[in-house]
């Protein structure tokens, strides 16, 4: 039975004051891009490599695969830039940040002692936001080269080849990048719930984003 | 017609495993005596007719190759090409283009959609058009410039080099149909030593450098080449001198993409294998009561919850 008297002493712990990391909007943003994202991938890497060949049968089959993947990255790059001018400011590469990256070994044998504070992101945040955007530039442009059945003919075939090689090649940089930013979400606990909810508890600020944290609380 | 030859099926396209190899035929090639071509285009009638295409009717472009170029309804066109000889005196030398069957084939190496181009055992390179996705991959993995992605249908169409003929032990038609049996077809030895015959004749009647093409950057082709200046092929349309797989599409679909796929995979392994060994980063969700609350640095293993 639920107990509603108001004279009982609540005796369960006062829950962690939350502070707000990600807008709305950004976490919409991010999750709109994430899915988009997984279409992409997932009918990109159906023509990739055979192995993943079953893959299109997610999208209706071989010929809704090819004609879908590149919209999907259309649709993808123009969300990731929404997130891009949200976000671009905050990643920018600080002073700090090589240290931190000298100090990532530390951090991966889960001692963040030892690590320099960072502020809103760490280097390796930073970096997976420059990665992703400098791929999907590369994709777009690649993609639109081969793009069937619009786009290919204007390209010499030599460009289409290279255009091929280097969408291959920051496709895969972009799917790497991603597994480790789903990874250290997994990772670090309390992440999920930043871009999930937008708050992340004043003790999961206070220690793994100190300088952040100090900004916020100075406000 | 895969379906029928699928006990003769050599090579199939984005496929990691082997194909039925029980079963050998001997290679057939379908050699094209330049040398003797009047450039009457019955070939190409022949394969408009047995193949039932119609391409549109187009306009001249002021020289003699109608249709001006390869499409998916025209699998092959006759290519003349005028070349002025140091004597000043003109040569026409007329070239029946399309698919060369290579016996490494670039469209087949580039091509992701599994099975929709297979080369078979006798050496024909088929395109079996109910697994074309129409990426257009086939038209950057080939060294010639043949295949042909269609504006309608977007599926990819070349010469099959009549295979649905072929197996039932009949000639291709455009080699049934060449009046001056310029085109001949059999087994690729038998061609060859005909060949070889042709170029004695010719060299005899002046052309030194007379000779077979049969490029070996492909591995060979199954469509071969009688040309009296085998020296300078380009000037026969621009037939490549020395045709090959570029190595951009070897690259992307030789040793980069497993290597690709490793990665993808071991990442996820390893940030799994991670996890276990290392655990996750936890923090307590309030703070310490001893904290200053200036962010300083703090050793939040302090504040671990476990």
């Amino acid at each position: 039975m639920i107990d509603h008297d108001p004279r009982r002493v609540d005796m369960r712990p006062m829950p962690p004051v939350m502070v707000l990391r990600y807008r709305d909007r950004t976490r919409m943003n991010h999750w709109f891009v994430a899915i988009v994202f997984f279409c992409a991938a997932l009918s990109g890497l159906a023509v990739f490599h055979p192995l993943f060949y079953p893959f299109v049968y997610l999208f209706g089959g071989g010929v809704w695969a090819r004609i879908l993947h590149p919209f999907f990255g259309v649709v993808m790059t123009l969300g990731f830039f929404g997130l891009f001018l949200a976000l671009w400011r905050e990643n920018v590469m600080g002073a700090g940040d090589k240290a931190w990256l000298k100090a990532a070994p530390t951090l991966l044998r889960g001692d963040e002692g030892d690590m320099p504070p960072v502020g809103k992101n760490n280097a390796g945040q930073k970096l997976v936001f420059w990665s992703a955007a400098i791929c999907l530039v590369v994709l777009l442009v690649t993609g639109v080269m081969f793009w069937q059945p619009w786009f290919a003919d204007a390209f010499p075939v030599p460009f289409r080849r290279i255009a091929v090689v280097l969408h291959a090649f920051a496709a895969t940089v972009l799917i790497l990048t991603i597994i480790t930013h789903i990874y250290a979400a997994l990772w670090v606990k309390g992440s999920i719930q930043a871009m999930t909810r937008g708050t992340v508890s004043e003790g999961w600020a206070r220690f793994h984003h100190p300088l952040w944290w100090r900004q916020i609380k100075g406000k | 017609m895969s379906s029928l030859q699928s006990l003769d099926i050599s090579l199939r396209s984005a496929t990691t495993t082997s194909s039925p190899i029980a079963r050998h035929q001997p290679e057939v090639a379908k050699l094209i005596d330049v040398t003797s071509c009047i450039g009457c285009k019955a070939c190409q009638v022949a394969c408009m007719q047995w193949n039932d295409l119609r391409d549109e009717v187009g306009v001249t472009t002021g020289a003699y190759d109608n249709p001006p170029d390869l499409s998916t309804e025209s699998w092959t066109v006759m290519r003349f090409s005028e070349v002025e000889r140091e004597d000043t005196t003109l040569e026409w030398l007329i070239r029946k283009d399309g698919c060369m069957h290579c016996a490494e084939p670039g469209c087949l190496t580039a091509c992701p959609a599994p099975g929709a181009i297979v080369k078979y055992s006798n050496g024909i390179v088929d395109f079996i058009s109910e697994h074309c996705i129409g990426c257009g991959n086939c038209v950057t993995g080939c060294p010639f410039d043949v295949p042909r992605i269609s504006k309608t249908d977007n599926k990819a169409y070349k010469c099959s080099l009549c295979s649905d003929r072929v197996v039932v032990g009949l000639e291709p038609a455009c080699v049934k149909a060449c009046p001056t049996g310029a085109i001949r077809f059999g087994t690729k030895e038998d061609m060859h030593d005909f060949a070889a015959e042709r170029l004695v004749d010719l060299k005899e009647r002046g052309y030194p450098n007379a000779g077979v093409y049969d490029p070996q950057g492909v591995g060979g082709t199954h469509v071969m080449y009688v040309l009296q200046h085998a020296d300078r092929p380009e000037i026969y349309h621009g037939l490549p001198k020395d045709p090959h797989i570029s190595p951009l599409v070897y690259l992307w679909k030789g040793i980069a993409k497993p290597l690709a796929v490793a990665a993808m995979i071991g990442a996820v392994f390893v940030s799994f294998f991670h996890y276990l060994k290392v655990g996750p980063i936890e923090v307590a969700d309030t703070l310490p009561e001893n904290d200053r609350g200036d962010g300083a640095a703090h050793d939040p293993n302090e504040a671990r919850t476990s």
